[in-house]
């Protein structure tokens, strides 16, 4: 009794993104904001009244980097263009780019830039995120240059 | 609450490709320092050993009681700590309690890492473990990846051209090869140029390979004892005078703050206000300049200028001895070297032999009375210690 269960996993948000590709974050009840990833409390206030809610998947590219050194098992990925999104919402997500050569972003072509969630890439799970959590790869929230 | 000082310390030489075992460079340092402290291994009544990647270096968990056993500290209680790269700090904060507490009056405490062993991509790997495996991780992060973001970050609300950023990069890590050319002790005995930063690999932009810090084996400990029991056994104790620590979740979770780290700031300023001083009072700063951007963002954190002129420091020569706050005269990670579990307490063991003149003459700062240490674990524990001169 009086335990709290999480409003949204990561296995639900994980799952909803991959198979749906539908991005899932929490809406706080007592401050009316948004947070993304997913935590058991409102990353704002605290609060533990939270509900699921879809976003709109859009926002502008707030920084990134061109990665050419990868970790073991994803040497074919490299290099690989990794961006941070502020959503519409407000939250901002760690994410990918495609359409772009990974070898010309610079700050100019890819800072502000406003993006949209396209098919998301999936990250195949290692010996080390084997749990059925993850159960048909790490979904990687996946964006592109609005048109 | 006791005051506690600190008494001998110890380090092994900082290199790639050890032939040593954790728990022999974990347990060289630590009888250097109980030497050095005129102790015998049967004197220390507990120990913490900071270690985060035993398990995959060399498939050895649980370092701590064979590191008690191997020194002849027998069946003392022995802790592990893992913090990324803050763990040595985080066991010194934790050392130092249970002396504070009068629980214990002397505790051995240090850190050992022996990265090399696991090859580039498998420590690539192990390093992104200290970031969000679920949520940041799958997308490509690494660790100079998220300094190379912050970078970005950096150059745009700061309104530094990226041009200049890098500029400023560079000499961050041109000083610390100075310096750390000098360090016996240290990985790195050369100097860099300008050119050599910039024709180095790219390795996750816009952050080049000299901007790095290289992985690293080795070890570092210290002595501590409470003060009464510390003025009979030495006439130089180093006082621990503050402390900080502090945590963030991931980086999204640290968006409004960013390229600031927010927990650095919590640490510091509990470490200023508990020593009662001020950012100008420090004489000597060893700071976590895991990546070159690191070091810049770090000054501005922890007070020594505003944000956005972090690099105008080295720029000026303000970080070098005789400017005014000397920063990482030891090398710092990148020239030093970066043995992750036991960066914390090297960052210590250095400052107490420059209080006590006993550093290599090139690199000397004199009159040093209060230093301070940061060290930044993953993307979210930052720890603070001021040391104060005791004599």
């Amino acid at each position: 009794m009086g335990g709290i269960e999480y409003t949204l996993t990561f296995q639900q948000f994980n799952e909803t993104l991959r198979k749906k590709n539908k991005l899932l974050g929490l809406i706080c009840d007592d401050c009316g904001k948004y947070t993304c990833p997913p935590k058991m409390t409102c990353q704002e206030c605290g609060g533990t009244n939270l509900k699921i809610a879809e976003l709109r998947g859009s926002g502008k590219i707030t920084t990134f980097t061109t990665s050419y050194v990868t970790a073991i098992g994803r040497e074919v990925e490299a290099p690989i263009l990794v961006i941070f999104v502020e959503l519409d919402e407000g939250p901002w997500i760690m994410g990918n780019l495609v359409g772009v050569d990974p070898n010309l972003a610079t700050m100019e072509s890819i800072m502000g830039k406003k993006v949209q969630l396209v098919a998301t890439r999936v990250l195949p799970t290692d010996t080390y995120s084997k749990g059925e959590e993850a159960k048909g790869g790490l979904s990687r929230p996946t964006f592109a240059f609005v048109k | 609450m006791k005051k506690v000082a600190i008494l001998g310390v110890g380090h092994t030489p900082f290199a790639f490709g050890t032939k040593k075992t954790l728990v022999e460079l974990f347990s060289e340092a630590a009888m250097e320092a109980i030497t050095n402290s005129n102790l015998q291994a049967k004197d220390i009544q507990a120990m913490y050993v900071g270690n985060c990647l035993g398990d995959f270096s060399e498939g050895q968990g649980m370092v701590q009681s064979y590191c008690a056993s191997d020194i002849g500290a027998w069946n003392i209680p022995a802790m592990r700590l893992e913090g990324a790269c803050a763990t040595a700090t985080m066991a010194i904060i934790n050392a130092y309690i249970w002396v504070a507490s009068g629980f214990f009056d002397i505790v051995l405490v240090g850190g050992a890492e022996t990265a090399s062993k696991m090859g580039t991509s498998l420590a690539t790997r192990t390093f992104a473990m200290f970031a969000d495996g679920h949520y940041e991780y799958p997308c490509g992060l690494t660790f100079p990846g998220a300094f190379a973001m912050l970078a970005h970050l950096y150059s745009a609300k700061y309104g530094v051209p990226l041009k200049k950023l890098k500029e400023q990069m560079a000499l961050v890590s041109i000083q610390s090869h100075h310096y750390g050319k000098f360090n016996k002790l240290g990985q790195l005995h050369n100097d860099i140029t300008k050119e050599d930063v910039f024709k180095s690999f790219m390795v996750s932009s816009p952050i080049q390979l000299y901007d790095c810090c290289p992985f690293s084996d080795g070890a570092a400990a210290l002595v501590l004892a409470a003060e009464e029991k510390a003025k009979k056994l030495t006439n130089k104790p180093v006082y621990i005078a503050g402390m900080g620590q502090a945590s963030s979740g991931n980086y999204s979770t640290q968006k409004d703050f960013l390229p600031r780290l927010r927990a650095r700031e919590i640490a510091v300023k509990k470490a200023y206000d508990m020593a009662g001083i001020q950012p100008k009072d420090v004489n000597l700063c060893e700071l976590h300049d895991c990546f070159s951007v690191a070091s810049i963002i770090a000054a501005e954190s922890l007070g020594f200028t505003d944000f956005g002129r972090g690099g105008e420091l080295w720029e000026k020569g303000e970080t070098r001895i005789g400017g005014k706050i000397p920063i990482n005269i030891s090398g710092g990670l990148k020239s030093k070297g970066h043995p992750i579990g036991a960066t914390g307490a090297s960052q210590v063991a250095d400052i107490v032999k420059q209080m006590r003149g006993m550093v290599e003459p090139e690199r000397q700062v004199e009159g040093v009375k209060i230093g301070l240490t940061d060290t930044l674990g993953g993307d979210g524990i930052i720890c603070n210690l001021v040391l104060q001169r005791g004599w």
